[in-house]
């Protein structure tokens, strides 16, 4: 008979996780293993424990993505993008172009880039909270009419009525844009649901982060997504912080991929800061949700190196530790170091840097210099229809 | 002394029903708990269980008897050690129905097993309504000369439905119970038998997780009719109706788009108490981006849910739970289709304007022919759609009658009636010869006791008292 307090053992064994955690306790197993339980009844469970594990146990097998030099190239490329975008945007905020909230990607970029490379983009969904800007420059859509989204133009991809947090291309599949915590997670099942009812063979990914995942919505689509194998991947972005509360401080349950396991969605714990690990570990969750199992639970873990917005002077966590990650941990540095390793020139890196650079700095001069939206703007898309 | 068995109420709404069969003879033992009978409610079957023990002696109402009303002796038991002596069985049904006094209600020949079908029960359902509220005028939307049918609301909404699945492979109903039991209210009868559970789909009680997954299907593409058991519980989900559904097509800029209906009874049902007693109307007609409805007769029931279904905007279609069972006339069209944001006149007339909505226009249709008989004629206006407010309409009528009164199940405070009283004041200040008032509920939860509840309902009476107030009578 085996202690709960070795179980968990196992399962931390098995899901070691490749970076250091950002802040997070394990809190020890209560030792409350009953006093009789038949042999059927541990073989019964270690079934379904291991049903449960069986994806995590394929991603720790085999971690690192086998990308070509070329891959390898182009998710770095996207990752500097949507870090240059970032840091623009923040500067832009600075100087009073970009106004209310503002959430910035910066340190997160090896997740979007790494989970939307597996997808087929335009026929995959995708949905997200409010910090959307790098799952749409993931997902291949225009840093212009961002950039001028956030400066609330005209030419903004919602016209500029949308901002920051409420953005969408139905063309690339990429949903938003919302900006109520854990409102996404609904309705990227009901999206899941689309493509199940027609057939398309379409899988929706769902992103939210460690806040969201303590909304009730969260596990009400747990159980009916499970329920009804939607196609669907559940995404944990767990960034170490809701706002300004450390996720020890507000979760009971601070390893995000088991909470699927109520549900019977088998979880991923994966490192958020390696898009390769990334990439690798969506390649088992799609082969499994393709297959028409239902949904996976995946926990990305994950660091963000800015404020929670830009409003935000982030005095929660000391300047060592966000340190320690940039150092150490950064997702663009590692994969600058494996091209390098793997033979690829430093002037040819340095040309995606010059070039990234410069078409930032075009979406930046075309959100400025584009004209807000007419004032007739005011009262169109209320409603589609005319009564 | 025998035991007197009555005719149960088995629903908050119940007022009659038909006995539809006998499971027990003359002669029989009963103890608590047999089932002695089947009663067949407007809504459902429901067997009917012996509380008492003893012999039956007389089945006083004879099985297939329509119309019973509630509180009817229906047979009778003698206790241990009384006479048991057997009366003879009722005759015929027709005899044995003394309180199914409506001319309306006519007894059809039954099938050998007792069963009613359709049209029974739809007349059974018209004896429901209280007499003079049902009749609104012709609907100038529909052609002269077309065949009615008469219809109760429920048939009229699930027809809606039926027809909008039939030519349209996008649109799915989803629901608590709306599937294999049939709709809790029965709204939703025969649809999963018709289009399977693919496209007629239970979900847990989990309204906040199945209302997001609707508006999700809607933006990814799909048509769902979303229904709440009572839109009590959708203020569970009114985050996904508001925030995901109605302000997304603007925030995106007319990119992405909801067609979603939310739908479900609305309003006070019948001694359910406070948390299941409000009129959600003024709430969700307060928002840009949402179309909400509530119709009051069958046929804009029907012509208006289908409206809603075909449209792309995100609707609210807000049914009442006590005029499910009434029948009105509803054209006998394959293309019934009536249109958003457009008030009707149900009833003209030229010295005073009601306006009102759902349930509250049945009640404004009595008040008006009572105040015939007084020599005030009235208008009465029903609303239809709440958002857009159909304000032309009002208008015109105001400047006719010059006098107005809004009548409205729901609280009295920032309520549709004091919007259209605003506009009113706003718009068509000129015309008013008086005051408008408003007829509201009591600006109190809904209370559960029987005197208390009729107090804080509106009324025919008070909706007149109102009239009269504003004519100076």
């Amino acid at each position: 008979m085996r202690s709960e307090a070795a179980k968990e053992k196992e399962t931390e064994d098995l899901a070691k996780p490749a970076r250091p955690r950002a802040p997070r306790t394990t809190k020890p197993a209560a030792a409350k293993t009953p006093a009789v339980q038949s042999s059927d009844a541990i073989a019964a469970e270690d079934e379904a424990a291991f049903a449960l594990r069986s994806l995590q146990q394929s991603h720790a097998n085999n971690k690192q993505y086998e990308a070509s030099d070329d891959e390898l190239l182009r998710f770095y490329e996207q990752m500097v993008l949507i870090r240059r975008f970032e840091e623009k945007a923040g500067q832009l905020y600075g100087l009073g172009l970009i106004g209310g909230f503002c959430h910035l990607y910066i340190g997160q970029e090896a997740v979007a880039v790494g989970l939307q490379s597996a997808l087929k983009e335009g026929h995959d969904s995708v949905i997200t909270g409010y910090r959307d800007h790098g799952h749409m420059l993931a997902y291949g859509i225009d840093p212009k009419v961002i950039m001028a989204e956030l400066t609330g133009r005209g030419a903004g991809i919602s016209r500029g009525k949308g901002g920051s947090m409420h953005m969408f291309s139905t063309e690339h599949k990429f949903y938003g844009g919302h900006g109520i915590v854990g409102a996404q997670v609904p309705l990227g099942a009901g999206l899941a649901f689309a493509h199940k009812y027609r057939e398309d063979g379409g899988v929706c990914m769902a992103y939210f982060g460690d806040g969201a995942a303590n909304q009730g919505q969260v596990y009400e689509t747990f159980n009916m997504a499970a329920l009804w194998k939607l196609p669907i991947i559940f995404v944990v972005e767990n960034n170490g912080y809701a706002m300004g509360t450390a996720v020890k401080r507000g979760s009971a349950e601070t390893h995000f991929y088991r909470r699927g396991t109520a549900f019977r969605i088998p979880g991923m714990d994966v490192n958020g800061m390696d898009v390769l690990e990334v990439r690798q570990a969506a390649e088992v969750a799609l082969e499994f949700v393709r297959a028409g199992n239902g949904p996976v639970l995946m926990e990305l873990n994950t660091y963000r190196y800015r404020g929670h917005s830009m409003s935000d002077p982030a005095k929660y966590r000391s300047r060592e530790e966000v340190q320690e990650m940039r150092e150490k941990h950064d997702p663009i540095e590692a994969a600058k170091q494996e091209l390098l390793k793997r033979g690829v020139t430093e002037d040819r890196i340095k040309d995606i840097d010059k070039k990234i650079r410069q078409q930032v700095a075009e979406a930046a001069d075309f959100a400025e210099s584009s004209p807000e939206p007419a004032m007739d703007e005011l009262y169109t898309d209320v409603l589609v229809e005319k009564y | 002394m025998a035991i007197e068995l009555k005719m149960p109420a088995l629903s908050p709404t119940m007022e009659e029903g038909t006995l539809a069969k006998w499971l027990v003879k003359p002669g029989d033992e009963v103890k608590s708990g047999d089932i002695l009978a089947e009663i067949e409610t407007d809504k459902a079957t429901m067997e009917f269980e012996a509380v008492d023990e003893g012999t039956v002696t007389e089945l006083v109402v004879a099985e297939g008897t329509e119309g019973v009303k509630v509180g009817t002796v229906i047979a009778k038991i003698a206790g241990e050690g009384e006479d048991a002596a057997v009366s003879a069985p009722a005759a015929a049904p027709t005899e044995a129905a003394p309180a199914a006094a409506q001319p309306a209600v006519e007894q059809k020949a039954e099938e050998s097993d007792g069963r009613v079908g359709t049209d029974a029960k739809a007349k059974a359902a018209a004896a429901i309504a209280p007499a003079g509220t049902a009749k609104p005028a012709a609907d100038p939307e529909i052609p002269a000369g077309t065949p009615m049918v008469s219809t109760t609301v429920r048939e009229a909404l699930r027809d809606a439905m039926a027809e909008e699945m039939r030519a349209d492979d996008r649109v799915f109903v989803m629901g608590e119970e709306v599937a294999e039991y049939q709709g809790a209210y029965k709204v939703t009868q025969g649809l999963l038998d018709e289009f399977g559970p693919k496209r007629v789909i239970d979900t847990p009680i989990t309204e906040y997780g199945f209302a997001g997954i609707g508006a999700g299907a809607a933006m990814g593409g799909l048509k769902p009719v979303v229904e709440f058991m009572t839109f009590n519980f959708a203020m569970q989900a009114i985050d996904h109706i508001i925030n995901s559904a109605a302000k997304t097509n603007y925030m995106s800029g007319g990119q992405m788009r909801c067609p979603i209906v939310f739908r479900g009874p609305n309003g006070a049902a019948a001694r359910v108490g406070a948390q299941h007693s409000q009129n959600y109307g003024p709430w969700y007609a307060s928002v840009p981006g949402l179309v909400v409805i509530a119709p009051y007769d069958a046929a804009d029931a029907k012509g208006l849910l289908r409206a809603a279904i075909q449209s792309d905007d995100p609707v609210v279609f807000l049914e009442n739970e006590l005029v499910y069972g009434r029948s009105f006339d509803v054209p006998q069209l394959d293309e019934f289709v009536l249109p958003i944001g457009k008030a009707r006149i149900v009833r003209p007339g030229k010295d005073v304007t009601i306006v009102s909505y759902s349930i509250g226009v049945g009640f404004a249709l009595e008040a008006a022919e009572a105040l015939a008989g007084e020599g005030i004629d009235a208008e009465v206006i029903d609303l239809r759609t709440l958002r857009p407010l159909d304000k032309a309409t009002v208008l015109e009528s105001l400047s006719r009658t010059n006098r107005m009164v809004v009548a409205e199940e729901g609280f009295p405070v920032c309520s549709i009636a004091s919007e259209i009283i605003a506009i009113a004041m706003e718009e068509g200040f000129d015309h008013l010869d008086a005051p408008v008032l408003r007829v509201c509920d009591e600006d109190v939860p809904l209370p559960y006791a029987a005197n208390l509840e009729k107090a804080a309902l509106i009324d025919a009476g008070k909706i007149a008292a109102a009239v009269r107030k504003v004519c100076y009578r």
